[in-house]
């Protein structure tokens, strides 16, 4: 019994922390540090230098990007560097893409039916 | 070739809002007028695989609106407002709510802006604000199966406009 209640909340935990590009992207700071380090890899001592923020503050964010895989970190001797790794970032751009379409091709019908409207306003010229 | 205004989308992760920001080469009071006209209206609202009637338009400030899209094996999507203000030809406030939703009640508020832009164009810029994120995450996400078939299929229609031309 206390095993199956022990799996449940492990199940809960896993979750409550489940983490999402969505969510890494949400906060201005990590986007900002996604920024920096795409340029070029930076330890976390660099990272932190760039933000006013305190350095643990710097750290969890960096926990979070991790944990969502918009970060790897690769250790160079004693160094630990950060780098970007982009791809999850496309579930964003594929996330909003039917909204896209159905706007992109509202307004494609509505290019026509304006020159239209054009075409007619030229032809009967009304007086203002 | 005719170049395509490009659409604008800012849907920013964790906001209840969101822009959709558009270029017209068309004055202004002709763009404004393709919103508000009914008969206008028709031709170019809503999904091109969906056509689109109106059940109810009171125009104006005070008015109220119900749109219907109907697809080839006739299922049927009402949308439903109020407008909150209509000033010809700057800006239109007005509720939005899709009756498809299993419960009742998320609303969104619409604001189209019509600017005025030099050599007779339009820019436009809805701000649309949801009750939560979650809602305006779900608007956005809607129709996610279809999509990819239906943006070949706008190619062939731009190519066909372009050969008629």
């Amino acid at each position: 019994m206390n095993a199956y209640i022990y799996i449940c909340k492990r199940i809960l935990t896993y979750f409550t922390m489940r983490r999402d590009v969505f969510q890494a992207i949400a906060d201005p700071t990590r986007r900002e540090i996604i920024n920096l380090i795409a340029q070029q890899s930076l330890n976390l001592n660099a990272i932190a230098d760039n933000f006013e923020v305190s350095r643990p503050a710097i750290s969890q964010h960096i926990k979070i990007l991790t944990e969502c895989g918009l970060i790897v970190i690769k250790k160079q001797g004693r160094e630990r560097f950060c780098e970007v790794k982009l791809q999850p970032l496309n579930q964003v751009a594929d996330w909003i893409e039917p909204f896209r379409i159905l706007w992109t091709d509202q307004f494609n019908k509505l290019d026509n039916v304006l020159e239209g409207m054009k075409a007619k306003s030229k032809k009967r010229p009304r007086k203002k | 070739m005719i170049t395509k205004n490009q659409t604008t989308f800012k849907v920013e992760p964790g906001k209840q809002e969101l822009f959709v920001i558009r270029e017209f080469d068309a004055p202004r009071e002709l763009v404004f007028k393709a919103f508000t006209d009914p008969k206008i209206i028709v031709k170019w609202l809503g999904p091109k695989d969906l056509s689109c009637r109106i059940d109810k338009l009171v125009p104006g400030s005070g008015g109220y609106w119900r749109f219907i899209h109907t697809d080839k094996n006739g299922n049927e999507y009402g949308f439903h407002g109020v407008c909150h203000e209509e000033t010809a030809p700057e800006r239109i406030i007005r509720t939005f709510e899709f009756e498809g939703l299993p419960e009742k009640g998320h609303v969104v508020l619409e604001t189209a802006k019509f600017d005025e832009l030099p050599g007779g164009r339009t820019k436009l810029t809805i701000h649309s604000v949801y009750q939560s994120v979650m809602d305006r995450d779900g608007m956005v996400q809607s129709g996610m199966e279809r999509g990819t078939n239906d943006s070949y299929d706008r190619l062939d229609e731009i190519f066909e406009n372009e050969l008629a031309k």
